[in-house]
């Protein structure tokens, strides 16, 4: 792992209680992912994949009965996340880290104008006068492009769109210009012009920051749009890493081949669309071996017995699957 | 009055759905959200017609509309060149087995109270088909072996199965009826990628088998462009533009539409999105701008698109509800 990295994931493994008494079931199994800073990072998957119960361990937000387990490693500018006291994690929270989510409603106080709330988090963490931290909210709400800046300081969660309610959430979370962006699905409750605004605010605000993003989300369009590298994870684990130039272009992994067939494209019209046989496996029911074997129309001998390992196919892809390691083998 | 196409399934002419807005102790109506504010539509068969929009635009209304299950301000409705509108519950209700609907989301489209087989059976039960409990299992059985579930999984409750299976009972079920059109409400779009191909294959193996007609309303311009054949769109309870699938996704004429396409985002690495077209944010129709709805984000509107209603222009493959569009009209004319 870089010495280098912002954020660096070891063997996370989330469980939560299954059916019979003290058993566990894990729905996160051994995740690791690196994230350099400046860098967005797209963790990719589909419903139930553990991909925002990762992100929630990085904040140390698992809800409870969910538990980290043991051997699990979580390092944050190069200090073990897992092992601080809780009113330090607290406020690295919302300062060095800031979190938006796909809900602005259920996320923004409903009874607090937008500009209070925004100035309420900068109070939190920052030795600011009253006036400079409305002052600072204004200079934050103008840099997330909402207009007209001093009506929607005084405006209630319920009196902005969609839209501008993620912008506030952005705002928010970018208050304290932190290191680290999680977000997680935060286009996909918005229409599609919406989206598209919010997808070029979320790639210049990078930019122009230098905040690395972890981006959870299930879509291919948006990890396109804004991602330098892309973690595609299946069944609580990550089947692929690359660029994400390698994983549009050339992906290896049969389930990541699967689901980019599976979309829906212009040039596929009239003909039928590749489907991923069968459905995602429920946390507890993961099979033995590879856990996609049983979808995958790859499969051979060791796939159903054998967990497959990372191989590397470039300096910067790899994909853990028997295929692709007997075709870079030989 | 338009004159109306011989040919349709399905004609729809100033459809209006207004809900009113109550408030205060009297509950005294103070306004009205105009869902839909004069849609016309015709539906041929055979065809898909994508119904396509963002929310609050009115397309889900518009199918719901069409079924009743919210009743229109205004507007006629004809199915079959017979005219539906004003017909009394009684009078419509055989008609209703010709139009069935699959919704968003299929976790609360099915009573968990009932096991499939009782889902499935629901509307043969109440249009009267099969002439019993038996024979009507048997067609349960039937249905659930085209939609690809195991029949003898019938006795089992909804809870038991995946979103994607569920969403293939709601479609066994809109089917066992033997219906014509088929509305599909964002029918794939709580449902994962690889689940959304496998229900949009079904949709498609049924239609040729069965020869079904749908409306197809949807968010989602991708699935469009792979499943359509025609294409209207919908923007503050008005269709802004119609034309067959390719034309609409290869030149767009109405400003809207040339938004939301540039919106889509793109799958080649090699080519990022163009920056966003739509300015700011979508109005609420509870207060519809003057003029042109679409003019405060519009990037080429004119003086008088503020002020005036925009013309409904007539092409060879379709409309368009602007301004410009007489001009293109008038291009098009001239290039042959």
């Amino acid at each position: 792992m870089s010495a280098a990295a912002l954020l660096a994931v070891e063997g996370l493994s989330i469980s939560f209680p299954g059916a019979a008494a003290g058993e566990r079931m894990r729905v996160v199994d051994r995740v690791s992912l690196s994230i350099a800073p400046g860098e967005t990072l797209a963790l990719v998957g589909e419903s139930g994949c553990g991909k925002s119960m990762s992100a929630l361990a990085v904040m140390r937000l698992v809800p409870k009965p969910g538990r980290i387990e043991a051997g699990s490693r979580i390092a944050f500018e190069g200090r073990d996340l897992l092992s601080l006291p809780v009113p330090e994690m607290r406020a690295l929270r919302g300062a060095r880290i800031g979190m938006i989510f796909q809900e602005p409603m259920t996320s923004l106080n409903p009874v607090v104008t937008a500009g209070e709330q925004v100035r309420e988090a900068i109070e939190l963490h920052a030795p600011l006068s009253r006036g400079d931290a409305r002052k600072r909210v204004l200079e934050l709400f103008a840099q997330v492009g909402i207009p007209d800046p001093a009506t929607r300081f005084d405006a209630y969660p319920h009196q902005l769109s969609g839209g501008l309610k993620q912008r506030v959430m952005i705002a928010m979370a970018m208050a304290m210009r932190p290191r680290l962006l999680i977000a997680d699905e935060p286009t996909t409750a918005l229409d599609a012009t919406i989206r598209a605004q919010i997808l070029e605010l979320l790639r210049n605000l990078s930019a122009s920051t230098g905040t690395a993003v972890l981006l959870i989300t299930h879509d291919f369009g948006v990890v396109n749009e804004v991602a330098d590298r892309v973690a595609v994870m299946y069944a609580g684990g990550i089947v692929e890493t690359g660029t994400r130039h390698e994983l549009l272009s050339r992906p290896r992994h049969p389930y990541t081949q699967g689901l980019l067939r599976s979309i829906p494209r212009p040039e596929a019209r009239g003909g039928r669309l590749a489907e991923i046989a069968g459905a995602v496996p429920r946390p507890g029911h993961w099979p033995p071996g590879c856990r996609f074997h049983p979808r995958c129309p790859h499969a051979f001998q060791p796939c159903p017995v054998e967990e497959p390992q990372p191989t590397g196919v470039s300096e910067t892809q790899a994909a853990s699957c028997h295929l692709v390691a007997r075709e870079v083998g030989s | 009055m338009t004159v109306l196409s011989a040919d349709a399934l399905v004609e729809v002419r100033g459809l209006r759905t207004w809900f009113p807005i109550r408030a205060g102790v009297l509950q005294r109506v103070r306004g009205f959200v105009r869902a839909v504010d004069g849609v016309d539509l015709t539906i041929f068969p055979g065809e898909t017609l994508a119904l396509v929009g963002e929310s609050g635009c009115g397309k889900t209304t518009v199918g719901r509309s069409l079924l009743r299950l919210v009743e229109p301000t205004a507007g006629n409705v004809w199915f079959q060149g017979v005219e539906l509108t004003g017909l009394s519950r009684e009078a419509f209700h055989p008609y209703r087995r010709h139009m069935q609907i699959v919704m968003q989301d299929p976790g609360s489209a099915l009573d968990p109270r009932l096991t499939v087989r009782d889902c499935i059976a629901e509307g043969m039960d109440a249009f009267g088909i099969g002439a019993d409990h038996a024979e009507r299992t048997e067609r349960v059985a039937a249905m659930m072996r085209k939609v690809s579930l195991d029949p003898d999984t019938m006795w089992r409750y909804p809870h038991e199965f995946s979103g994607g299976q569920r969403q293939r009972i709601c479609i066994a079920r809109a089917l066992a009826v033997d219906p014509t059109l088929l509305i599909c409400d964002e029918a794939t779009s709580a449902l994962d990628v690889s689940i959304q191909a496998q229900i949009l294959n079904l949709l498609s193996d049924l239609q040729a088998d069965r020869d079904l007609t749908y409306l197809f309303i949807t968010h989602d311009l991708g699935t469009v462009r792979y499943f359509a054949t025609r294409v209207a769109v919908m923007y503050l309870g008005r269709i802004v533009e119609t034309g067959p699938t390719e034309r609409i996704f290869t030149a767009p004429r109405h400003p809207y539409t040339k938004a939301l396409l540039a919106s889509i985002p793109s799958l080649d690495p090699d080519r990022r999105s163009t920056r966003p077209v739509a300015l700011g944010d979508v109005p609420s129709p509870e207060r519809p701008p003057p003029g042109c709805h679409y003019h405060p984000r519009c990037s080429v509107r004119r003086e008088s698109c503020s002020r005036d209603e925009p013309p409904v222009v007539a092409f060879a493959d379709g409309m368009s509800r602007c301004v410009l569009a007489l001009e293109q009209r008038e291009a098009e004319i001239h290039a042959g």
